[in-house]
């Protein structure tokens, strides 16, 4: 059994109008040591999905069914004492915009420490003392005086450092990081990449990726899910999905990357955008801006607007497409009648 | 720290500056001083003299520069109906004022934090919404009427009797519904002498109760504001990335609430709150009138109503005063609470 298992996540958002489905059916798993990112466009569901493993949404969301099991414990209906033990020890976090992570009133040092006491039972200068080699492991110059610093005398680079270095406090076996380089200079962002993907594969230490940076995620991780509209709607080995996407959406995504456009000519982009998610269209979510909705005849066809998509192995992915689906069954029936 | 008081302390000249030209430029216009000083019968010959003796014929900038001489050395004349220098008159009267602030200002940190924060973290219960309730109705009713409310229900006591009093349930009802009275609401009864002229109603149980009343009622306004100001805060604060990163880290509520959210929350209450005990020493008027507190305010009213011009012009001095020492003070904390603030001009 994998580490963290996540089998059929449903998320809602109680609002006025009733309840809006942030996330449905949503399955993965991620094993020891293993890296998975999570792509999609904004509001595709990706960071909602981030947040409700430790059960972090805020209100009005709340996951209304589905299971995660990490490590044999049910997280999903899990009290908040319970889950307390969990979030920062065995699962950290990674936040998109590390100006706004910390706490400015507070010193780098006392953020540290107070991390480590919520979880262990040790002395201040213990925990003063694995903060600062935490603090030499992320790389950041001049550690000890970091320690009495207050968060606006660091620089953004430095700041995604230090709350790198809080989330390996206390060895975690997953790092969930929410865009950790979004909000970051250019320049800066590989650097904290690489030092992130340095420290997961030292430490042996699973990293659940968000991003929508399609190259980060092909760098770094080893497996990849594609959300469209709360759902995953393509997942398997990144490298599979990269070289050889399945799913029209996730084609539209890599043809949109600057340079799988011809010199001179307009980017490539899927038409359309986003539907909101209190009003999906009926069937496959993605049929509206889907190049692929028509079938041989020209005609649209019928289970993608009616029916909602299953998941279909096709190679080393799953894909939740009709006429991925149509093409695998195609190809089936082709070598069955090969073998006969 | 050295640089900033210095910077501090030529801003409270500029201050007190304004406020004495201010305050001269009235005492020069609120009617004649001789008018005030002798009586109907006295000649015009003999006023024009005193007139001409007094300065009174110099132009308004040397007599400015002589009232602006005396006021440095704490000297702003005679008051009127005293007939005792006001800066004695003003220390006679100042300790009460200051007291019932102090007790007030004990009363709204008191009760403002805690009852904010837990309007803050629990904003769907119904205890916070009546605190929200009570304090619209309390910022809406003047001064005046919740110390006339408060003397007639806990000074003079109300007997109520809605039900029947020959039930058991009734004689219950109406017993609840009815106040005793009681609370001493008229001055400050025997308050044992300190030293000079501070006298304390501090030292004793029976000194406080004269307290109680009138530092209700003045927290009566200032109270409501300030749960609302932490209440708004506070939520705003909530809502921030590193309260949710706290969370993310596993650290109990309690931390996250007392530590994490309620540092960053104090940093407007406490900009906001230094301004407002200021005012506090202003609005002590109504209240001082009321309950008849022998303090400054109860003072001011009198110097206006029998033209006490002196002692107007130095209760507005030493109000100023009050203002810049509270705002200075209010700085010096505001940079010990907040890092991004470096007083000591310190390289960071």
């Amino acid at each position: 059994m994998a580490l963290l298992e996540v089998n059929n996540l449903d998320v809602r958002f109680a609002l006025r109008g009733g309840d809006v489905r942030a996330l449905r059916d949503v399955c993965f798993s991620l094993d020891r040591g293993e890296r998975l990112g999570i792509v999609g466009e904004s509001g595709a569901g990706k960071s909602v999905a981030a947040f409700s493993l430790l059960n972090l949404i805020a209100k009005p969301g709340y996951i209304a069914g589905g299971s995660i099991t990490f490590d044999g414990e049910e997280l999903s209906g899990m009290k908040d004492r319970g889950l307390r033990r969990i979030r920062g020890n065995r699962i950290s976090m990674i936040f998109q915009d590390p100006m706004m992570t910390l706490n400015p009133v507070l010193s780098i040092g006392e953020q540290m420490v107070e991390c480590l006491k919520a979880h262990r039972r040790i002395s201040t200068r213990e925990a003063r003392a694995i903060s600062l080699h935490k603090l030499n492991q992320v790389q950041i110059p001049s550690p000890e005086t970091r320690l009495d610093q207050y968060p606006h005398e660091l620089s953004g680079g430095m700041r995604q450092r230090v709350i790198i270095a809080i989330a390996l406090l206390l060895d975690p076996d997953i790092i969930i990081a929410d865009e950790p380089t979004t909000a970051l200079d250019v320049t800066i962002q590989a650097e904290i990449m690489d030092l992130l993907l340095e420290l997961c594969e030292k430490h042996n230490v699973g990293l659940v990726l968000i991003t929508h940076d399609l190259g980060v995620v092909s760098q770094v991780t080893q497996r990849m899910l594609v959300m469209y509209a709360g759902r995953v709607i393509e997942q398997g080995p990144t490298r599979e999905i990269i070289n050889d996407p399945q799913h029209p959406y996730t084609q539209g995504l890599i043809n949109a990357l600057p340079q799988m456009a011809t010199p001179g000519s307009r980017l490539n982009q899927i038409p359309g955008s986003m539907p909101s998610l209190s009003n999906l269209p009926s069937g496959c979510a993605f049929h509206p801006r889907c190049g692929f909705v028509n079938d041989a005849n020209g005609e649209p066809r019928k289970a993608c607007l009616d029916k909602v998509p299953g998941f279909v192995d096709s190679g080393n992915c799953r894909v939740a497409c009709h006429m991925v689906a149509e093409l695998v069954n195609q190809q089936q029936r082709d070598s069955r009648e090969e073998i006969l | 720290m050295i640089a900033f008081l210095i910077k501090r302390l030529f801003h409270a000249f500029l201050v007190m500056f304004v406020i004495s030209v201010i305050s001269f430029a009235i005492q020069d216009n609120l009617g004649d001083p001789i008018q005030q000083m002798v009586g109907q019968s006295v000649p015009e010959s003999e006023r024009a003299e005193l007139r001409e003796e007094l300065g009174l014929n110099d132009p308004f900038f040397v007599q400015y520069l002589r009232f602006a001489k005396n006021a440095a050395q704490f000297d702003f004349g005679y008051s009127y109906i005293f007939n005792e220098p006001t800066t004695q008159v003003i220390m006679r009267h100042l300790p009460a004022t200051l007291e019932l602030v102090a007790a007030t200002t004990f009363l709204i940190v008191l009760l403002s934090v805690p009852i904010g924060v837990y309007s803050a973290i629990k904003p769907r219960a119904w205890l916070s919404r009546a605190f929200m309730g009570v304090s619209i109705v309390g910022i809406s009713i003047p001064v005046f009427l919740t110390a006339i409310v408060l003397i007639q229900l806990f000074a003079i006591g109300v007997d109520f009797t809605p039900f029947p009093a020959d039930t058991a349930w009734g004689a219950w009802l109406n017993d609840l519904l009815s106040t005793d009275g009681g609370m001493p609401a008229y001055g400050r009864g025997n308050p044992v002498h300190v030293f000079g002229t501070w006298d304390t109603n501090f030292s004793s149980l029976e000194g406080l109760t004269y307290l109680v009343l009138p530092a209700i009622s003045l927290a009566s306004i200032m109270l409501p504001l300030f749960i609302r100001l932490i209440r708004a805060e506070m939520l705003e604060v909530l809502q921030s990335e590193y309260v949710k990163f706290a969370r993310a880290k596993g650290i109990s509520l309690r931390r996250i609430y007392f530590v994490h959210a309620l540092k960053n929350t104090m940093l407007p209450v406490i900009t906001v709150g230094g301004v407002q005990i200021g005012t506090l020493v202003a609005y002590t008027i109504l209240t001082e009138t009321v309950f008849q507190w022998p303090g400054m305010g109860l003072m001011f009213l009198d110097a206006i109503e029998r033209s006490d011009i002196p002692l107007i012009v130095t209760y507005l001095m030493i109000v100023g005063l009050i203002f810049v020492i509270t705002n200075t003070l209010v700085d010096l904390i505001y940079g010990l609470v907040n890092p991004t603030v470096k007083l000591t001009g310190k390289p960071a």
